[in-house]
């Protein structure tokens, strides 16, 4: 069995997502990226995404990507029945995405999530933001924006729940599920 | 190793779908995630791409020992949303015309290192007789076998009937036809049991009835408008040409006559029944032009959700080699 410690609540998690924001707004003004789209990853991505998208006051809904059939470990662990439909309800061809996750660790995930915008449109851009970034990267994917970088032994994992309220824990000895 | 069979051919030792060859045998709550996962397809052809690389690099062979473009393109084009590569074989047509066994067919086709074989063959059992000596990591699926069972068939009605209705436990369903002959019939019965409707019923003439329908847990009505009195769903079956040489039936004019259905039968039905057929549609024979046009048909659906299950059918085999992988002890 593995334990787990309480890492930061709802409020904290709020906090950090605002400054992220405000980081967020810069690095697009900073860069010219105009009309950003932004898009989060289901299930934690796609909290920290709604987050954003409020803070950041955009009127557009944000897109949702499941990537459960984008993945390259599909043979190990096989299809998801409870895999959700991926939803972007703006056309992808020529915006500037922000793609959003909550934990950055192998990259794998973002690589599928990449292929999968791909797979709607051809943006102009994409920026990753991650509410976490941690070590243990397996692929040269590095995010643009970051909420935190906890120092992180290679046997945790660190996992947002929500979402509401969100809380983020981490979990110490071998990865469950997955 | 060889002796730990496990009990149902179709489960792998986790429990999982390994081979679709049956209804029969499988829970509700893995015919529920069928339905689930299928959802999750159906959502994929309203976007530019349409296809997923779930399952890329794989192999699919159609296996088609009785002619049916219909199914085997539906077959074909879920492996290709999929990004499996596809190889058509129509047997009836080579090889086995030629003298060849049903295992040399196999065998040669394995050794064309396929991971799935979509089987319809005219025998009954053939797709169960081909599960049993396929290679262990190879899956098989059946796309209809003789009179017994055509299971995706099945599972799409049953997406269909759940598109409509939601939940499964209140709803009469009337099949009318020849049930006698139909695996579809068959497969439809025991999914609906199996999920738990409250009636099923089988409407038709003595002749194209089955004799053990009660035990199959089905009521039996021989007048069109007393079966489908108060029904929420209407499933018409195609009838074979072929019946009536059998003097199983009159003609085809008498048929429709006594089973064809019109809107003005239909009025017997819930006000919102829908009305179904695996299709090809006999028109005015098994039922009325206005019928399969009308507001209340749903048999276009059923082709395009037919896709989606297959799908779901597809990747949920597949993975029974996930879990031959991580028994391997390579998992990560």
């Amino acid at each position: 069995m593995t334990d787990s410690t309480p890492f930061m609540g709802h409020d904290a998690i709020l906090d950090l997502i605002a400054g992220m924001a405000d980081v967020l707004r810069r690095h697009l003004d900073a860069r010219g990226l105009a009309d950003p789209a932004i898009i989060g990853i289901h299930t934690g991505g796609a909290w920290v995404a709604d987050a954003l998208n409020h803070r950041l006051g955009l009127d557009q809904p944000t897109g949702l990507l499941d990537i459960s059939f984008y993945r390259d470990d599909f043979t190990q662990i096989g299809v998801n029945p409870q895999v959700r439909p991926s939803k972007i309800d703006f056309d992808i061809d020529g915006r500037n995405i922000v793609l959003v996750d909550d934990v950055l660790q192998t990259g794998r995930t973002i690589r599928a999530a990449m292929n999968e915008i791909f797979d709607f449109g051809r943006p102009q851009s994409i920026t990753l933001v991650t509410l976490i970034e941690r070590s243990g990267r397996e692929l040269p994917i590095q995010p643009d924006v970051i909420g935190l970088s906890p120092p992180l032994t290679d046997g945790d994992h660190i996992k947002l729940d929500g979402p509401d309220p969100l809380r983020l824990e981490i979990f110490h000895g071998p990865r469950a599920g997955r | 190793m060889a002796s730990l069979r496990p009990p149902n051919l179709q489960l792998n030792e986790h429990g999982r779908l390994r081979h679709f060859l049956t209804i029969d045998g499988l829970g509700r709550e893995l015919l529920t995630q069928i339905l689930d996962t299928a959802e999750s397809f159906a959502a994929l052809p309203g976007r530019p791409v349409k296809k997923v690389p779930l399952l890329r690099g794989r192999i699919i062979t159609n296996l088609f020992f009785e002619n049916s473009t219909r199914t085997r393109t539906t077959f074909e084009l879920a492996a290709k949303l999929l990004s499996a590569d596809v190889i058509n074989f129509n047997i009836g047509t080579s090889a086995t015309s030629k003298g060849e066994t049903l295992l040399d067919t196999l065998r040669n086709i394995e050794a064309m290192h396929s991971d799935m074989f979509v089987v319809r063959h005219g025998q009954s059992g053939a797709a169960h007789f081909i599960a049993e000596h396929a290679a262990p990591r190879v899956s098989v699926i059946n796309a209809g076998d003789g009179r017994h069972a055509h299971p995706t068939q099945a599972m799409l009605d049953m997406f269909t009937i759940r598109k409509h209705k939601g939940d499964f436990t209140p709803l009469r369903v009337a099949i009318v036809g020849d049930v006698l002959h139909s695996r579809v019939a068959r497969s439809q019965i025991l999914a609906l049991n199996t999920l738990g409707v409250t009636e099923v019923r089988v409407v038709g003439p003595r002749t194209l009835l089955p004799s053990e329908a009660r035990v199959l847990g089905v009521h039996v009505f021989h007048d069109l408008e007393d079966g489908v009195r108060d029904v929420d769903v209407v499933i018409m079956l195609r009838l074979q040409n072929e019946r009536m040489d059998g003097a199983l039936l009159p003609n085809e004019h008498e048929y429709f006559r006594l089973y064809g259905l019109t809107d003005e039968r239909l009025e017997a039905a819930k006000p919102d029944a829908i009305v179904m057929h695996p299709g090809p549609i006999n028109r005015g024979i098994e039922m009325d032009s206005a019928v399969a046009d009308g507001p209340r048909s749903v048999i276009l659906q059923q082709v395009s959700y037919g896709i989606a299950v297959r799908m779901a059918v597809m990747s949920m085999a597949m993975q029974s080699q996930a879990d031959l992988h991580s028994d391997g002890g390579d998992a990560p």
